[in-house]
């Protein structure tokens, strides 16, 4: 029975990963029918964060040291959404109202920021600012010279391989002096030790010991779920958001400005992946490839739960997380010894990690059979709805 | 001109059948073999996607499963690869006895022909109804798709006393008529017999893009709902197309397994299946021409960056999947055929050819007309 427990322990805490992650994609989706394929990169840039806050915390030592997580906390939800805005401003923008393209777009962004962490060196650094800094520069410069040209955009697209080149070229070059070389990290998977006070146990229930980091991380996710209910049914930009998620076109009519709402919620979205991977970063060591982990069972969730409603999203979750560890630790075969043989061949099946994400996959697929727009549907008069 | 035109698709060809094998020495013609093989996937997908609007994540599905198909069946009627029980030697690393039911139609030759694009069919068909039935579109659909392909992905990955697992199957060791699979001959043979497919997977998507079937697809795929009013019932229309193509999948699947010499999960990986919508992407989806330029230009580009640069590809790849949506949402073929090239003559000056008065485009102050207009109206 305590197995059991701690099992089911196991499954909230990664069900609660999985809810943070999930409520940011599924706020996104429901607001701009965006799907972001990127998010999963996003956690793994809230990991990569929590990462460098450590190792900057490192040399204080001491009380300091410990002190290090909450600020981590912070600092990767405000950097995953400031590159979250960031993406939602250049890219996102120009793709609104084509939801698979925005996937393709979405997907190449991952492949970049996933290359980007294995092999970001300071030479590397130096030769991406380098080209940005003169496209931007020649680009303006050119922009002056032939405006209303007609040749001005194939111009300063040449101009842009031009300098992507150079800064290629310098970038190879700065990697013949030694110390810019080095990688920053590295293609293999980065460890985090959690402070002391979240190591060890948080107390008992009963004979059953209380793992502090995972009630800290259901403790986190509830927070947090609780802060994002309050903003959005309680905050101006939370009634903004949810206009426009209900309806797009009568929000902009009344001036809500939906440009706004679009780059707010995308940054919001991101910043609580940002969070999830800090959190996850406590369950084990990460690597650039986190996200692929995750971003299915996230797009699962969004799809189990339905859009535009928490509560489907929670509860989704949740049944995913749970069930996943509860099946594939096999530990329902050490609770109930005496199961008929047929059973437990099935059961014994089924105890992998992946076997059991098989198993929770044939279930929704199945789910959606009877449930077709997922537990809590939008309800609405189109005829998509 | 309109000889040429109607003679090109016998010069390429011909160009593919002779002249290639000719000049490339045999690792690069094996490379040109597996982008014609990968050339076939791209046409399915340009079929549901391009022409459906289905844009399915779960292609690598039927892709290996063919390839798989192609592998037991080598495995199988090899000696060398025979352990003493006569199975397989891998199976003796998990202590397997008996060979599993499922291998058992992989004995024979014509069958297994016929699984390699059967079985995927089949599964297609399943799993299409099973979503198309409940009117789930869009990104759900490449979702759903998406979930199915780790299913899979995770079952084969996970199986090491059925399948062996992450290992994969290796077909290049094993033997077809005497002969060593991985041989240059035996791969020139694949070569060809790739290359005579190509075309004819190409026309068997022009026959279902082609009138009335292909006139509901183009409905389904810009107003599914009208067509639904009208009285058509999309479920079949859909339901068909997605069989045709994991059909083709499961071909191409087998035809790559052979050139490349394993077959393992890898294939099914998201990552490898959503690569397989670029490369359509970057031909240009909705015309049949453009998936297979696609293919082979992305990957062909693919060899050429990872030999050169390998850590480079990712940079590369991601880029091209922004600019390709962003700004060439036609693809290369679209980008063509839409005029693009003389925009592009056009606005360095060189007037395009018109019935009328050519100069007229190029001037000032006609261009600068439907500007000032347009910004009267803001």
């Amino acid at each position: 029975m305590e197995l059991f427990f701690s099992q089911i322990l196991d499954g909230l805490s990664i069900a609660s990963v999985l809810l943070l992650a999930a409520t940011g994609l599924a706020i996104v989706f429901g607001l701009m029918g965006v799907i972001n394929l990127a998010h999963g990169e996003f956690m793994m840039l809230g990991a990569y964060v929590t990462f460098v806050v450590q190792n900057l915390f490192k040399p204080m030592g001491g009380i300091l040291f410990e002190l290090y997580f909450p600020v981590a906390l912070v600092l990767s939800f405000i950097v995953t959404a400031l590159v979250g805005v960031l993406l939602e401003r250049t890219l996102i923008r120009r793709l609104y109202g084509r939801p698979l393209e925005t996937l393709l777009a979405t997907w190449g962004v991952s492949l970049i920021l996933i290359q980007l962490v294995r092999s970001v060196s300071t030479a590397m650094l130096l030769g991406i600012l380098l080209a940005i800094a003169l496209g931007w520069i020649g680009s303006r410069f050119l922009k002056l010279k032939f405006t209303d040209k007609p040749f001005l955009p194939y111009i300063s697209g040449l101009y842009w391989l031009l300098t992507s080149l150079i800064g290629i070229a310098a970038a190879n070059f700065l990697s013949s002096i030694r110390p810019l070389a080095s990688t920053w990290f590295g293609p293999r998977n980065i460890d985090v030790t959690a402070p002391k006070w979240l190591q060890g146990s948080w107390g008992k229930i009963g004979d059953i010991g209380l793992p502090g980091i995972r009630i800290f991380i259901i403790l986190l996710s509830a927070v947090l779920l609780l802060a994002t209910l309050w903003f959005l049914s309680k905050s101006v930009w939370g009634l903004r958001m949810r206009a426009v998620t209900q309806n797009r076109q009568m929000s902009n009519c009344l001036g809500i400005p939906t440009d706004r709402v679009d780059s707010f919620t995308f940054g919001l979205g991101s910043g609580l992946a940002g969070v999830a991977g800090c959190a996850i970063t406590l369950l084990g060591s990460v690597g650039p490839n986190l996200g692929a982990a995750y971003i299915v069972s996230c797009f699962m969730v969004i799809v189990l739960g339905g859009v535009g409603n928490l509560t489907g999203t929670v509860l989704a979750s949740l049944l995913l997380g749970i069930i996943q560890s509860v099946i594939g630790s096999g530990s329902l075969l050490t609770v109930f010894p005496n199961l008929p043989p047929a059973v437990s061949g099935v059961v014994e099946f089924f105890a992998t990690t992946s076997m059991s994400l098989v198993l929770v996959f044939i279930f929704i697929i199945a789910f959606l059979q009877f449930r077709p727009n997922g537990m809590f549907p939008q309800k609405g008069r189109s005829v998509d709805a | 001109m309109k000889l040429f035109r109607r003679l090109l698709p016998w010069i390429l060809l011909a160009t593919a059948l002779f002249i290639l094998p000719a000049f490339l020495d045999d690792f690069r013609l094996n490379l040109f073999g597996r982008y014609f093989a990968l050339a076939i996937t791209a046409l399915a997908i340009d079929l549901i996607w391009g022409y459906t609007g289905l844009l399915s994540l779960g292609q690598g599905i039927f892709f290996a499963l063919g390839g798989y198909g192609v592998a037991m069946n080598l495995m199988l009627n090899t000696k060398s690869e025979a352990g003493a029980k006569g199975i397989p030697k891998f199976f003796e690393n998990y202590g397997v006895e008996q060979l599993p039911f499922f291998w058992q139609p992989f004995w024979s030759a014509p069958l297994t022909l016929v699984a390699i694009w059967l079985v995927p069919a089949i599964i297609a068909g399943v799993v299409g109804y099973l979503i198309f039935r409940n009117r789930i579109k869009g990104v759900y659909f490449s979702i759903i798709t998406q979930a199915a392909l780790m299913v899979f992905y995770h079952f084969f990955n996970g199986q090491q006393k059925l399948i062996n697992g992450t290992n994969g199957l290796k077909t290049s060791t094993t033997e077809l008529f005497g002969m060593l699979v991985g041989s240059p001959d035996m791969q020139l043979w694949f070569y060809r017999i790739t290359v005579l497919l190509l075309p004819i997977a190409f026309l068997i998507c022009r026959y279902f893009t082609s009138g009335r079937f292909g006139d509901a697809l183009i409905a389904i795929r810009d107003d599914e709902q009208r067509l639904r009013f009208t009285g058509y019932n999309p479920v079949p229309f859909k339901t068909i197309v997605f069989i045709v193509a994991g059909a083709l999948c499961g071909l191409s699947g087998a035809l790559y397994t052979i050139q490349s010499g394993i077959v393992s999960p890898q294939y099914m990986t998201i990552a490898m299946s959503i690569e397989m919508v670029i490369w359509v992407a970057v031909g240009g989806r909705g015309t049949l021409v453009g998936p297979i330029i696609g293919a082979v230009v992305v990957n062909y580009l693919r060899s050429l960056v990872s030999e050169a640069l390998p850590e480079m590809w990712l940079f590369v790849q991601g880029a091209l999947f922004i600019f390709v949506v962003v700004l060439m949402p036609d693809g290369i073929y679209g980008w063509f055929s839409k005029g693009g090239f003389a925009k592009l003559l056009a606005a360095f000056g060189v007037a395009p050819r018109t019935a009328t008065y050519p100069q007229l485009d190029l001037d000032e102050n006609v261009r600068a007309e439907p500007k000032s207009i347009a910004h009267g109206r803001d």
